[in-house]
């Protein structure tokens, strides 16, 4: 099979991050999806399905908190990571590449607005 | 009125004005993307012609800008930070590790995180008879996300190009005339286009250049795996004028690629039949007849000088780059500087001299510390006792956490391209690091005087 996308292959349902952990870096999906999902009274609140190009585990790069979510392979995926050491010397030298993470947050910060009003 | 009677205000993008890029490679791509990008941001109408003779989706010369195909782990994780995914047709092979071979033997060096993070591309369609319909263009890919933002492509030359006070006009081969507030030239090392560039730009000097070697050697997929694996095969032999060789492996081809100074034909040879590099190859293969290309391009091995007046920037190539690596993250670094010079503060001289002149600065001070770098591993190439210890160092890392195997890291970032060489400098500075390659020399002086007792 021809070894055509980057990062790390993740098989179905295998465990990306788990709540909790400590976070050092951000996550890009090549290919494939990713379910966000967090636990409630036993159960699984699914909060979010994320495809190719988009990213996940942002809030590690700003906080030094653990991670608020679980974040699992829904079928095989690649994921490329990014650290967060690298990321911040590019931003230091380019503030422009964190232009797209801020916009992306603002509309992730909309949804959950409208999510709450829902509510 | 002459030119410089103009007050700055008279330098700015305003809506409705008009940019020509001309050369549609990653540098003249990325500047195009990100002028738009960044347009649109601020609200401002704005226009852009590329203007590209070359068709990236032909095979061989027609399409092909002379290049080793490598996007390194820094541009990776930019472009996926931009939102810039590589589609799977472009990518002709993840690079997990990379191999590293000495006349004294050879270690495989993994990427910290175990994972695919350099690309091996291809520039245009593939070398010359390539009909693999799986394979896709870097540039045309690039070219495809600038008109998609809606940058318009005119498949001409362009012949001319005069200043006056408030625009530039080009006229192209054909006789078409048409006028812009903001010429960009993403003309690589073309003599000639460059050239085009004195008369709009007249205290530019052009890079210096030095000629490499390209080849390809075509192969099928199971073969190249069996041999080359995902792995780049960088090779530090004590051959002249090479400062290193490395082997880069594709779908169904493997790309050669030879850095120095000055090579030809002999040279290039002389690397080929080494015993270093025909062990990789399956036994009796005759390289000659599965070379379906090569090419003697030249690269950029000092910036150029003033790349910049009222209304023309030059980017990529044709202004700084990267010694011997990492060209197109180069293309990537200028390209954007200069689209965020021009969108934000202007396109007098004074704006690009402020704003767009450090990041090149920045690119030519680096290289002076790659030179030196690059020095240094040519006392290396030369020395069987610190290929030795270099390499015993290197294999003994492997055992120990990532943070840890220092040299690896260090020569990763050598020969990937994927750090500043100012930061390799100074991880080379680490006293452990010191200490243990002092001691790795020690080890192997000890180990050749009792070979030879």
């Amino acid at each position: 099979m021809r070894n055509n996308k980057l990062g790390r292959l993740y098989r179905d349902g295998e465990i990306v991050i788990n709540k909790g952990d400590e976070g050092s870096c951000l996550f890009v999906i090549q290919e494939g999806k990713v379910e966000v999902f967090d636990e409630n009274g036993g159960g699984e609140i699914k909060i979010a399905e994320l495809g190719s190009g988009e990213f996940f585990g942002e809030m590690g790069l700003f906080e030094k908190d653990v991670r608020s979510c679980t974040v699992r392979a829904s079928g095989n995926a690649k994921i490329l990571t990014i650290d967060k050491k690298n990321f911040y010397k590019t931003i230091q030298k380019d503030p422009t590449l964190a232009y797209r993470l801020l916009q992306k947050m603002s509309f992730r910060l909309r949804e959950l607005n409208k999510k709450v009003i829902q509510v | 009125m002459s030119m410089r009677d103009f007050s700055s205000e008279h330098f700015v993008l305003e809506d409705g004005s008009k940019i020509a890029v001309i050369g549609g490679g990653p540098a003249g791509s990325f500047f195009t993307y990100f002028a738009i990008d960044f347009a649109e941001r601020m609200g401002l109408d704005i226009s852009i012609d590329i203007y590209e003779a070359k068709d990236f989706t032909c095979a061989g010369p027609q399409g092909c800008n002379n290049c080793g195909g490598i996007v390194s782990e820094s541009l990776i994780q930019s472009l996926s930070a931009e939102g810039v995914v590589l589609p799977s047709k472009v990518i002709q092979r993840g690079i997990e590790s990379y191999t590293l071979h000495l006349e004294n033997g050879s270690t495989v060096i993994k990427t910290p995180l175990e994972e695919q993070r350099i690309a091996s591309m291809f520039r245009g369609f593939g070398p010359k008879g390539n009909t693999d319909t799986n394979t896709a263009s870097f540039d045309n890919f690039l070219f495809g996300l600038c008109q998609e933002k809606g940058a318009r492509v005119i498949s001409e030359r362009v012949s001319e190009a005069i200043r006056t006070a408030d625009a530039v006009t080009l006229t192209t081969k054909d006789g078409n005339k048409a006028r812009y507030d903001l010429v960009v030239g993403a003309v690589g090392l073309n003599g000639k286009a460059l050239s085009l560039f004195k008369s709009i730009c007249p205290s530019f000097e052009p890079p210096e250049t030095t000629k490499t070697y390209i080849s390809e050697f075509q192969m099928e997929p199971e073969l190249i795996d069996k041999h080359f694996g995902n792995s780049m095969h960088v090779f530090l032999l004590n051959l002249p004028n090479i400062k290193f060789g490395a082997l880069i492996p594709k779908d169904n081809y493997v790309t050669l690629v030879l850095l120095g100074s000055d090579i030809n034909m002999e040279i290039a040879c002389s690397f080929i039949n080494s015993k270093s590099v025909m062990k990789l190859f399956p036994r009796g293969i005759k390289l000659d007849d599965i070379t379906p290309c090569k090419c003697f391009p030249s690269i950029n091995v000092k910036g150029a000088k003033l790349a910049y007046d009222d209304r023309v920037v030059l980017v990529g190539d044709s202004a700084s780059s990267k010694l011997y690596k990492n060209g197109v993250g180069a293309a990537y670094i200028t390209g954007k500087a200069a689209a965020n010079a021009a969108i934000f503060n202007g396109i007098s001289a004074n704006a690009f001299k402020k704003y767009y002149q450090p990041v090149c600065s920045e690119l030519d001070n680096d290289n002076k510390l790659g030179k030196f770098i690059f020095s240094v591993t040519g006392i290396i190439q030369k020395s069987h006792l610190l290929k030795g210890a270099l390499l015993s160092m290197v294999i003994s890392e492997q055992h120990k956490a990532s943070h840890k195997r220092r040299m690896s890291s260090v020569l990763w970032d050598t020969f990937t391209g994927s750090a500043a060489y100012k930061n390799i400098f100074v991880r080379c500075l680490n006293p452990l690091l010191l200490v243990s390659l002092v001691w790795n020399i020690i080890k192997s002086t000890l180990n050749l005087i009792f070979k030879k007792k």
